[in-house]
Parts: C-alpha cells; structure tokens; sequence
C-alpha cells in the first residue's frame, strides 16, 4: 500500500513536476531590470557614491588628533564626562593603528547605509502600526531581508550596480533595516491607548495625534531601533570589504587571505571601538528625549 | 432644548450587531447575546440632560458606561438609536464636524488621567487650545488660570510625573476646563484615587460646578459618588434600570437589582429632612423649632435629640410640610421596611 503511494506519487507528482524555477526567475528578473531601469540604478549609484566620498572626505579633513578631541567632545556632550573620557581614550587607540583612515571611511559607510535605512524604517514602521494588513505583508519580507544570506543578494546588486562602495551600502541598507521598521511599529503600539483617546477626545486629527502624542511617546524605542540599524550596519563591513567596499573590511577580508594576524587584529579592533563609540552615542542621545528624561523622573 | 439627548440608543459589539438590536427589542435578554460572543453594552438609552446638570451614570464593571460615555464624542459610533448634542444629531456630522464638535462643546477627563508624560503641566493644561489653533501665548496664559482654578498653582512647570494622584487628575481636570466647553464627561474620573483626596476632588467638583454650570456626565461604579454629586442619576446594567434624583433611587428603589446598591449608601447624608418627616396631622406646630426642607439626616440628629418638641420642616417660603421626630428618622432610615409603612412615606414629585 505505501509502495503503491509512493510509486503514485513519484509518477503523477515528483516526476512531472518541472526544475526549481524561483531562481531562474530571479536571474531573469535582475538581468532585465539591469536594462529596463539602468537610469534608475545609475542615479542611486552616482548619489550613495556622492554622499559617501563627501562624508568620508569631511572625516578625513581634519587631522586625527582633533577628530579623536572631536569624537571625545561628542560622547561629552551626549552622555557625561565619564564617557566623553573613555571614547576619547578608545579613538586614541584606533588613531594609532594604522588604519585611521579606513576607519573613517568605515563610519562614513555606515553613518549613510544607518540614515538611508532608518529613514525608510519610520515611515515603515508609522505604516504597519497604523495597517494591521500592512504589518502583516511587512512582517516576513522583514524576516527575509534579515534572514537571507548577505552573499546571496550581494550578487544581484553587484551587478545592479558597480563594484565599489555603492552594493556594500546597499547590502548594509537591507540588512540593517528590519529591525528599524520593527522598533517604530512597537514604539507606536506601545503607546498608551488612553493618552491617544485623549488627543481625540480634544478633536485633535489623526496626523496631529501622530505627530503630538504618538511619536514623542514612542521616541525611546524608536532611537533603540537606531541603534540596532547601526550596530547591524557595522556588523556587515567585511562584507561590504569584500565586494569593493574599502575601509576597514577591505583590510580584515585582505589580511583573511594573507593570513596577517597583526593587521587583521588592528582592524578588528577598530572596529569594536567604533561600535562601541556609536552605541554609547546614541544610547546617550534616547536617554536624553524627553519621554525618557521624564521616566527618570518618574522613579 | 436639552444638552444632550438619547434616543434608542443601542450599542452592540460583535458580529451581527444589527440582527442582535432587533432581539433585543424582542426582549431576548443581555445574556443569552453573550452566549453567541455578542456584548450588548448599551440597550436602549433613552434620557435627556438639560444645561447645567451632573448627570451620574452608575454601574457595575461591563455595564456599558465607558461605552455610553464615548459615544456622547462619538469616539465610537452607535449601533442604533441617535444621540443629539444641542439639538444636533451626532450621526449626521462628518469625521470633521464630529473632531470640531468635540473641540468647541465637548472635553473629558479620563479615569487614568492620560496626560502627556514629557510635558509640564501648563502644556498638558493647554494641550486642548493647542489644537484648537491658539497662539503659544494666549493658551499658556489661559491654561495658568485654569491651573489656578484647581488649586495647582506654583507646579505649573512639574512634569505629570512629579505629582500625586490626585494632583495629576486636577491636571486632567484643569485640561477639560481650559478648553472651555460646556459639556463635560468624566468616565470614572476620580475612581484611581484615594477614598480622601477622592472626596475633596468631588467637593472641587461641586465647588466649580456651582461657578461654571457646566453640563457633566459623571461615571461612577460607586453609589455614594453618584449621590453625593449627581444632580440625578442612572443606574445602568446594559439598560438604564432606574434614573431619579438621589431621593427617589434611595426610598423607592425600581427593582432587586436597584435596591441592593442602595443598601450599602450611607443614607444619612442623602436624605434629607422632607424625607425622613411624618404628617404634621393635628398637633398644634406654632411652638415646634423649624429646620429647612433640604437640610441632610444627618445634621439633625443634634436638633432632634436637644429638642422635646418635634422639628418643623419648612420650605422656603416658612411653609409647615412635616414633622421630624426620632421615630421618623429611625423609620425611614431602617434599609428593610414592611410594605405597611410604605404607605406613610411622602411620595416623590
Ligand atoms: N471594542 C470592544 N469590542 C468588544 N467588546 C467590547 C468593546 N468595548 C467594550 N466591550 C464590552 O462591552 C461591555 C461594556 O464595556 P464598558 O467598557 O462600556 O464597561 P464599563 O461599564 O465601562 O466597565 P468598567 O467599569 O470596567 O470600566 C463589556 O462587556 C466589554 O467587554
Ligand atoms: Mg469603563
């Protein structure tokens, strides 16, 4: 009996049914958007590589002695002294390696892939709070953009775009993002009903009730959102190194091939640094909102 | 004209809304709906509020008043029935209307407060002229007076945080005001607080109302609250199962239902001495002390006892309308009474 289902199921079912098409699919689809839009990637291309020379360029203006005081005077002003001491000490660090300068073009790699993605997360975010439907669509394209291998779409944008630093950033964009789009869903959820029914009560319009009450009150989780995008975003800059991206991936994925312990160490410890002096960054800027502040208060 | 109005007003959650309003008007009763996942929260209100008048709303959790109070802003829409505001029909306005109508005639006050964390108490206070389009200047200056007006002046600049709760709900109460509207709903709002700060809010309350003559709708799951500031009041549990003025609820209670709240009132402070008297019948009342008609229970106890004649109770024009003696008080005020008694209580107007 189950011999005679299997061999059913073999010839009516199994046998019958053409190859896996989902990736020849995909193949065709990106060889013709390549033709069909080329205007369209070539404008995104000439933009992302524009913003970033410029920032990285700015990064590099100044010696990096005073960027090291710059970067201390940052943390000073978005924490405490306390702070402003130890980022100070950790970018001192970095500027004595010697890779300064790929460290700068990092963070300006990931300062363009971190604001392009939060901003299309809010706007994201504010639409799957208001859309149940909308959440619903959003929530497993989200799985996918974070779940997905980051090599398996670094190719297609590779060839969408040039090789450089134009697919890492895009690639850093789509993996950064999720949970961007999530923590603004959440935040505005979160908020409490009975304040929202307030501003209705008093006639206040929804795009008023958003700006006034929702937004604000979801802002904390909102900037924990932040930085996620960012600490994602630095976490693809091997990746980003390997397709052309430069900066500090290009030195860790090149001293992966020679294996240069020493180089790839230095690199690697700028990197952690530069997480680190990003994180406590923002985290410093969400304690200083003003829902924030007055949970302290609070307590 | 009165403020508000009800008319067959329905308000049923869950499918087949529609077809459950037809049942009820039947008679298949509230429980047999929820049997079927349908609430019937609010069956057939029917009751007007003039100008100027607390209006209590009374119930036990899931009797529907958060419902009917948020269907009087049109926060959520009736199933069937109409509710008319100065005359206008609410179900007839567009989405704007009903925002600009509730900017012009109607605020609230919430049982939790629902003030803005990040925001002083000024800003809180002005957020209603805020959105009705006032200038920064103007409606910090008006949202100060009505700060004042509650009793919160010198933490105009706390934030919600920094303050009690009864100071928080004054906050609440100073917004409602600042916007100045005639019509107020209060769902529950003084139920967060303390048994004292709850009462010194209800006198506020009672205290502003005698200035302002607001038009509120009060919702309270307590009786005492309701009769200590309602002018009349609802007692509702789905359907309306009694509305009267605190007196009539207290003496002749509608139904079971209406009679075991009522046995819990402190009934002293509610009744008042035309309802405790006896018929003068033939005693010779010239040399009787006089106490006026709407004189509370329990502040005769002092006149009654140092007395050896009965009280005379008198309207206000001196008119003789009864008598009070001990044994008239203690009659009223025994919670069971034989229906021979009945007969002798003073029938309400
Ligand atoms: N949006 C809704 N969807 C479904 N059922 C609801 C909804 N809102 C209220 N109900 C139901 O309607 C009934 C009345 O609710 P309502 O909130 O009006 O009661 P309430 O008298 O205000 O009670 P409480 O004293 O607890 O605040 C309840 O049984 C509740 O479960
Ligand atoms: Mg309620």
């Amino acid at each position: 009996m189950i011999e005679y289902l299997r061999n059913w199921f073999w010839t009516y079912v199994w046998k019958p049914l053409p190859d896996m098409p989902f990736g020849d699919w995909m193949e065709t689809f990106i060889r013709w958007a390549r033709e069909a839009w080329s205007a369209g990637f070539d404008a995104v291309d000439a933009g992302l590589e524009f913003l970033y020379t410029h920032l990285a360029d700015g990064l590099l203006w100044l010696p990096s002695g005073v960027m090291v005081l710059l970067f201390a005077a940052a943390a000073w002003a978005a924490k405490g002294w306390k702070l402003g001491v130890g980022i100070g000490l950790g970018m001192f660090v970095v500027a004595w390696t010697p890779y300064w300068e790929e460290t700068m073009q990092t963070l300006a790699m990931v300062l363009v892939a971190a604001a392009i993605a939060i901003a299309l997360a809010i706007p994201l975010g504010i639409a799957a709070a208001e859309s149940r439907a909308f959440s619903a669509v959003a929530r497993p394209v989200l799985d996918f953009m974070q779940t997905l291998p980051a090599f398996v779409y670094l190719i297609p944008v590779v060839m969408l775009f040039s090789v450089g630093v134009v697919p890492g950033i895009i690639a850093t964009i789509i993996f950064a993002m999720p949970p961007g789009v999530r923590l603004t869903e959440l935040g505005l959820r979160q908020v409490d009903g009975e304040v929202v029914e307030a501003g209705q009560a008093f006639g206040a319009s929804p795009a008023r009730i958003l700006v006034r009450i929702k937004l604000p009150l979801a802002l904390p989780t909102i900037m924990a959102g932040l930085n996620q995008v960012i600490m994602l975003a630095l976490s693809m800059v091997v990746i980003a190194g390997l397709v052309g991206g430069g900066g500090l991936g290009a030195v860790i994925s090149g001293s992966l091939g020679r294996l240069d312990i020493a180089a790839g160490f230095n690199a690697g410890l700028a990197v952690v640094l530069l997480a680190i002096l990003l994180d406590r960054v923002t985290q410093g800027l969400s304690d200083r909102t003003p829902v924030a502040r007055a949970a302290r208060l609070a307590r | 004209m009165p403020a508000i109005e009800v008319e067959s007003l329905y308000k049923v959650f869950g499918k087949g809304a529609k077809g459950a309003v037809a049942q009820l008007k039947a008679g298949v009763p509230r429980d047999e709906l929820n049997a079927r996942n349908v609430t019937a929260a609010v069956i057939d209100h029917d009751w007007a509020i003039e100008a100027g008048e607390i209006f209590v709303v009374m119930g036990l959790s899931g009797s529907g008043k958060s419902t009917l109070i948020r269907m009087l802003n049109g926060l959520i829409r009736p199933t069937a029935g109409t509710i008319r505001i100065d005359g206008v029909e609410l179900g007839s306005l567009s989405k704007r209307e009903i925002r600009r109508l509730r900017r012009e005639k109607i605020s609230m006050v919430f049982q939790h407060f629902a003030l803005l964390p990040h925001r002083s108490v000024v800003e809180n206070v002005a957020f209603g002229l805020e959105i009705k389009g006032l200038n920064k200047t103007e409606r910090l200056e008006r949202a100060r007076e009505a700060v004042q007006l509650v009793g919160l002046a010198g933490h105009e600049d706390k934030l919600p945080a920094q303050l009690s709760g009864g100071m928080r709900q004054r906050v609440g109460l100073a917004r409602a005001l600042a916007a100045d509207t005639e019509i107020l709903l209060m769902d529950e709002a003084f139920s967060a607080l303390d048994p004292l700060i709850r009462q010194e809010m209800q006198d506020q309350l009672l205290e502003l109302q005698a200035t302002l003559g607001k038009t509120i709708v009060f919702i309270t799951h307590d009786l005492n609250e309701a009769m200590r500031i309602g002018d009349r009041i609802a007692i509702c549990d789905g359907r309306v199962k009694q509305l009267g003025t605190a007196e009539e609820i207290l003496m002749h209670p509608a139904d079971e239902y209406v009679a075991e709240f009522t046995a819990d009132v402190d009934r002293t402070r509610v009744l008042t001495a035309e309802a405790v008297m006896e018929p003068c019948g033939s005693r010779d009342t010239s040399a009787f002390p006089t106490v006026e008609c709407d004189v509370p229970v329990n502040e005769l106890y002092e006149p009654v006892l140092s007395s050896k004649a009965p009280l005379l109770v008198v309207d206000d024009n001196a008119d003789p309308l009864g008598v009070v003696t001990p044994r008239s008080i203690i009659k009223s005020l025994a919670p069971e009474r034989e229906s021979g008694d009945a007969e002798q209580e003073p029938q309400p107007a």
